[in-house]
C-alpha cells in the first residue's frame, strides 16, 4: 500500500447499495453475534455506561440515543435538516478533491453521526458510537461531525467492525471535529475490520484556544488494510492534542497508520505515541509534527516490534518554522530484547510466557479515560492476539 | 548445594573464566571478591544459564544435578535466584507484577513485602525504568523474596545503597537466607534452620554487607581464576592492605 492517495482502491469493485435495516429500538435485542461484535469495540448493549449512543448498519442508522440534556446525537442527514447552519462544517477544511478517497466521498451518499456537547456541558460517561459493515462487498460511506462546544468535555469511543464470515468490504470515513474554547474531547477508536476490508478514514481536527483532544487508536485483529493519516490543527493559545495508538498487523494486514498534528498557536502541545507489532503484517507509523509558531512543544514516539517476520517503517517527522519551537523523537524498530526474555525466565518463566509478558507490556500504553470494563476487554483482546502472534 | 566443577567460560570466543572449582555447601554463605573485569558477574550469568556465556568446558551441580544445559526458568524453578548488577527495564510490566511472577504459584502479599524493604512507592512504575541504584536493588532483593530460591547470587548488593537502606537490604539478605534474628512468628528459631537450608554466594567489593551478614567463607576471582578460599574477613583484610596484588601472585 504505497498509494496514501486513495488510488488503489478499485471503488467499482464494491456495492454502494445495501438493503436498509430495521431500527431498533431496544438494544437488548441485537441479534447476539452482532452484540458481540460490538462488545469487541467498546460498544455496549448495556445503556446505562453510556451517556448516549449512535449505531450504523451498512447505510442506516439502527439505533440512536441521547441520555444527557445538552447531548446531541444523531445521524449525519438528519441533523443537516435540523440545523441549517451544519451544512458549512462539512467539507470545511476537507476538500473534496483533495484526493482519490474524498472525491469518492463527496460523489457516493453517506450517512455518519453528528455528535455534539453543547457550551459547558460535561458529559458524564463516554458516548459510543459503532460503524458496522453488515453487507458483503458494500462500500460503507460515513460523513461524521463532532462538535465540542466552549467549555463542554465529552469522551466518544467509536467501535467499527464488521459482520462475522464478511469477506470484502470498504469503509471511508470523513470525519470533521471541532473541540472550541476551553473544551475536551476524548475520542477513542477501536478497529475489529474483517481480514479483507480495506479501510480509508479522512479526518481534520480543529482545536481552539485551550482546548484538548486526546484520540487513542486501537487497532489488534486481522483487516485487509488501513490507511489514515488525521490532521490536527492546534489553533488557539494553549491548545493540546496527543495521539496514542496501537497497531497490531497479523499475516495480510497492511496498516499504514499516523497523525499529524500543526501547532499553530503559542503555548500549544503535541504528543504522538504509537506502539506497532507486526507478526507477518506490513506498518507503517507516521507522525509528523509542525512547530509554525514559538513557545509550542511536541514530542513523537514511534516504537515498533517485529515479531518472526513483517515489515515496520517508522517515519517521524518534524517540521519547526521559527526558532523557539521545542520538538523531539524517539523511534524504534526491531525485536526483543533477549536480555529481557532472559530476566524473566530467570524469575520463573518459560520462554513463550516470557515473550508474550513483554509483548503485553510493549502494548501496555497508557490510554486516556478508558473505562475499567473497557480496559479490562482491551487487556483480554491483546492476550488473544497474543496467543495467535506466537 | 552448588558444586563447580573445572568451569571454564568464553564470551564471544574470549576464555573468561578458566578451569573454576568451588562447592557451596547447603546452609553456607560464600563471598566471591575479585577487581573489576575479573568475571565475577560473568560467573552468576553462567550459573544461571544465561546466553552469550558459552560452558566450553566442565559442569555445574545444583542440589546434585547436572544443570549446564538446562534453559534458565528451570534452573529458577529448581530454586536457583539471582539478584541483578544491571538488569534490564521492562517497559510497560509493572514491578509489583513482576512480583507476583517470581512467586509462581504461591499466594504472595505483595504490598506487604513492598512495605517491609521500602519499595511500594514503585509497585506500579514499570520493571527497573529509571529507578536509582539504590532502588534496583531492593527491587531485585523485593522479586527474590518472591521468589524464594534455596541458592541466592546476589551481585554487588549494598554497591550505591546509602546507609539506611544497607541495613535495611542487610535484614532482607538474612531473612532470604533465613538467618535473620526476626522470624516467621509461630516457629522457633531450630524449627527454621531446620527448614530447607539456604545457600548464597554474594559479590562485594566493599564488604560494607559483611557489616550485616554472616559470611561462611570468602573466595577470590582474579583474571577468571578463582585463587583464594578461606575466611572472608581476613581475605577483605588483605586486599584492603595489599589490594589484589597478592592475589595476582597467588594466582601464579
Ligand atoms: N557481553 C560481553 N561481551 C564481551 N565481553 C564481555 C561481556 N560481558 C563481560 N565481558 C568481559 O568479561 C570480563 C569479565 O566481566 P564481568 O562483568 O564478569 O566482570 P566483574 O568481575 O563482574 O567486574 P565488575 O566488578 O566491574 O562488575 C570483562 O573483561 C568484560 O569486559
Ligand atoms: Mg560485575
Amino acid at each position: 500500500m504505497r498509494d496514501v492517495n486513495g488510488g488503489d482502491i478499485d471503488f467499482r469493485q464494491y456495492r454502494t447499495e445495501a438493503e436498509a435495516h430495521e431500527y431498533i429500538e431496544d438494544l437488548g435485542r441485537v441479534a447476539p453475534s452482532d452484540a458481540e461484535k460490538f462488545l469487541q469495540v467498546g460498544v455496549s448493549t448495556q445503556a446505562n455506561e453510556r451517556a448516549g449512543t449512535f449505531i450504523q448498519m451498512d447505510r442506516s442508522v439502527v439505533h440512536c440515543r441521547t441520555g444527557q440534556e445538552g447531548l446531541e446525537i444523531m445521524g449525519i442527514n438528519q441533523a443537516l435538516a435540523r440545523h441549517p447552519w451544519l451544512a458549512g462544517y462539512l467539507w470545511r477544511h476537507i476538500s473534496p478533491d483533495g484526493d482519490a478517497i474524498t472525491a469518492h466521498a463527496k460523489a457516493a451518499p453517506a450517512e455518519g453521526y453528528f455528535i455534539r456537547a453543547r457550551a459547558g456541558v460535561k458529559v458524564a460517561h463516554p458516548v459510543q458510537s459503532c460503524l458496522y459493515i453488515a453487507r458483503d462487498g458494500f462500500a460503507q460511506n460515513v460523513h461524521n461531525v463532532v462538535i465540542v462546544e466552549e467549555g463542554a468535555e465529552m469522551h466518544i469511543i467509536t467501535g467499527c467492525a464488521t459482520a462475522p464470515h464478511l469477506t470484502t468490504g470498504l469503509h471511508i470515513g470523513v470525519s470533521e471535529f471541532y473541540v472550541r474554547k476551553g473544551g475536551r474531547l476524548t475520542f477513542t477508536m477501536i478497529h475489529d475490520w474483517g481480514e479483507k476490508i480495506n479501510v480509508r478514514p479522512r479526518s481534520v481536527t480543529m482545536v481552539e484556544e485551550g482546548g484538548v483532544l486526546v484520540s487513542n487508536y486501537i487497532s489488534l485483529r486481522p483487516l485487509g488494510s488501513l490507511q489514515m493519516f488525521p490532521t490536527t490543527h492546534l489553533a488557539g493559545r494553549g491548545a493540546v492534542g496527543r495521539f496514542n495508538s496501537i497497531l497490531v498487523a497479523s499475516r495480510g494486514s497492511r496498516l499504514d497508520v499516523g497523525a499529524r498534528i500543526l501547532l499553530e498557536a503559542p503555548d500549544t502541545r503535541a504528543e504522538i505515541i504509537s506502539r506497532a507489532i507486526t507478526y507477518g503484517g506490513d506498518i507503517i507509523a507516521r507522525g509528523d509534527l509542525v512547530g509554525r509558531v514559538a513557545g509550542i512543544k511536541a514530542h513523537l514516539e514511534c516504537k515498533g516490534l517485529i515479531l518472526n517476520d513483517g515489515l515496520m517503517r517508522a517515519i517521524p517527522e518534524l517540521t519547526g518554522h521559527v526558532p523557539g519551537v521545542e520538538m523531539s523523537h524517539e523511534a524504534a524498530v526491531g525485536r526483543i530484547d533477549r536480555r529481557e526474555i532472559e530476566y524473566l525466565m530467570a524469575r520463573g518463566l518459560d520462554e513463550e510466557t516470557a515473550v508474550s509478558t513483554i509483548v503485553r507490556g510493549f502494548l501496555n500504553v497508557e490510554i486516556e479515560g478508558l473505562p475499567p470494563p473497557l480496559r479490562a476487554r482491551l487487556d483480554q483482546a491483546i492476550a488473544e492476539t497474543q496467543k495467535d502472534m506466537m | 548445594m552448588l558444586t563447580i566443577e573445572e568451569l571454564t567460560v568464553e564470551i564471544g570466543g574470549k576464555p573468561i573464566l578458566k578451569n573454576i572449582n568451588m562447592e557451596i555447601p547447603p546452609g553456607e554463605t560464600h563471598i566471591l571478591f575479585g577487581p573489576n573485569g575479573s568475571g565475577k558477574s560473568t560467573l552468576m550469568m553462567t550459573l544461571m544459564g544465561f546466553s552469550g556465556y558459552d560452558v566450553t568446558h566442565g559442569r555445574i551441580l545444583f542440589k546434585g544435578e547436572d544443570i549446564t544445559g538446562l534453559p534458565i526458568h528451570e534452573r529458577a524453578r529448581m530454586g536457583m535466584g539471582v539478584a541483578f548488577q544491571r538488569p534490564p527495564t521492562i517497559n510497560g510490566l509493572k514491578t509489583g507484577q513482576l512480583v507476583k511472577v517470581c512467586a509462581g504459584q504461591r499466594p504472595v502479599a505483595v504490598e506487604e513485602l513492598a512495605r517491609q524493604i521500602n519499595c511500594t512507592q514503585f509497585l506500579e512504575r514499570d520493571v527497573n525504568h529509571h529507578l536509582s541504584g539504590g532502588e534496583i536493588k531492593r527491587s531485585e532483593l523485593l522479586q527474590l523474596l518472591a521468589q524464594d530460591p534455596d541458592l541466592v547470587l546476589l551481585d554487588e548488593p549494598e554497591s550505591g545503597v546509602d546507609l539506611e537502606n544497607i541495613v535495611l537490604l542487610g535484614d532482607t539478605i538474612n531473612r532470604l537466607l533465613h538467618r535473620g534474628v526476626k522470624f516467621p512468628a509461630g516457629k522457633t528459631h531450630r524449627e527454621m534452620l531446620q527448614a530447607r537450608p539456604k545457600s548464597a554466594l554474594v559479590i562485594t567489593h566493599t564488604g560494607h554487607i559483611l557489616d550485616y551478614i554472616t559470611a561462611d567463607r570468602g573466595q577470590v576471582l582474579y583474571n577468571g581464576h578463582l585463587c583464594c578460599s578461606r575466611n572472608a574477613r581476613e581475605i577483605l583484610k588483605w586486599i584492603g592492605e595489599y589490594g589484589y596484588e597478592e592475589c595476582f601472585r597467588c594466582a601464579m
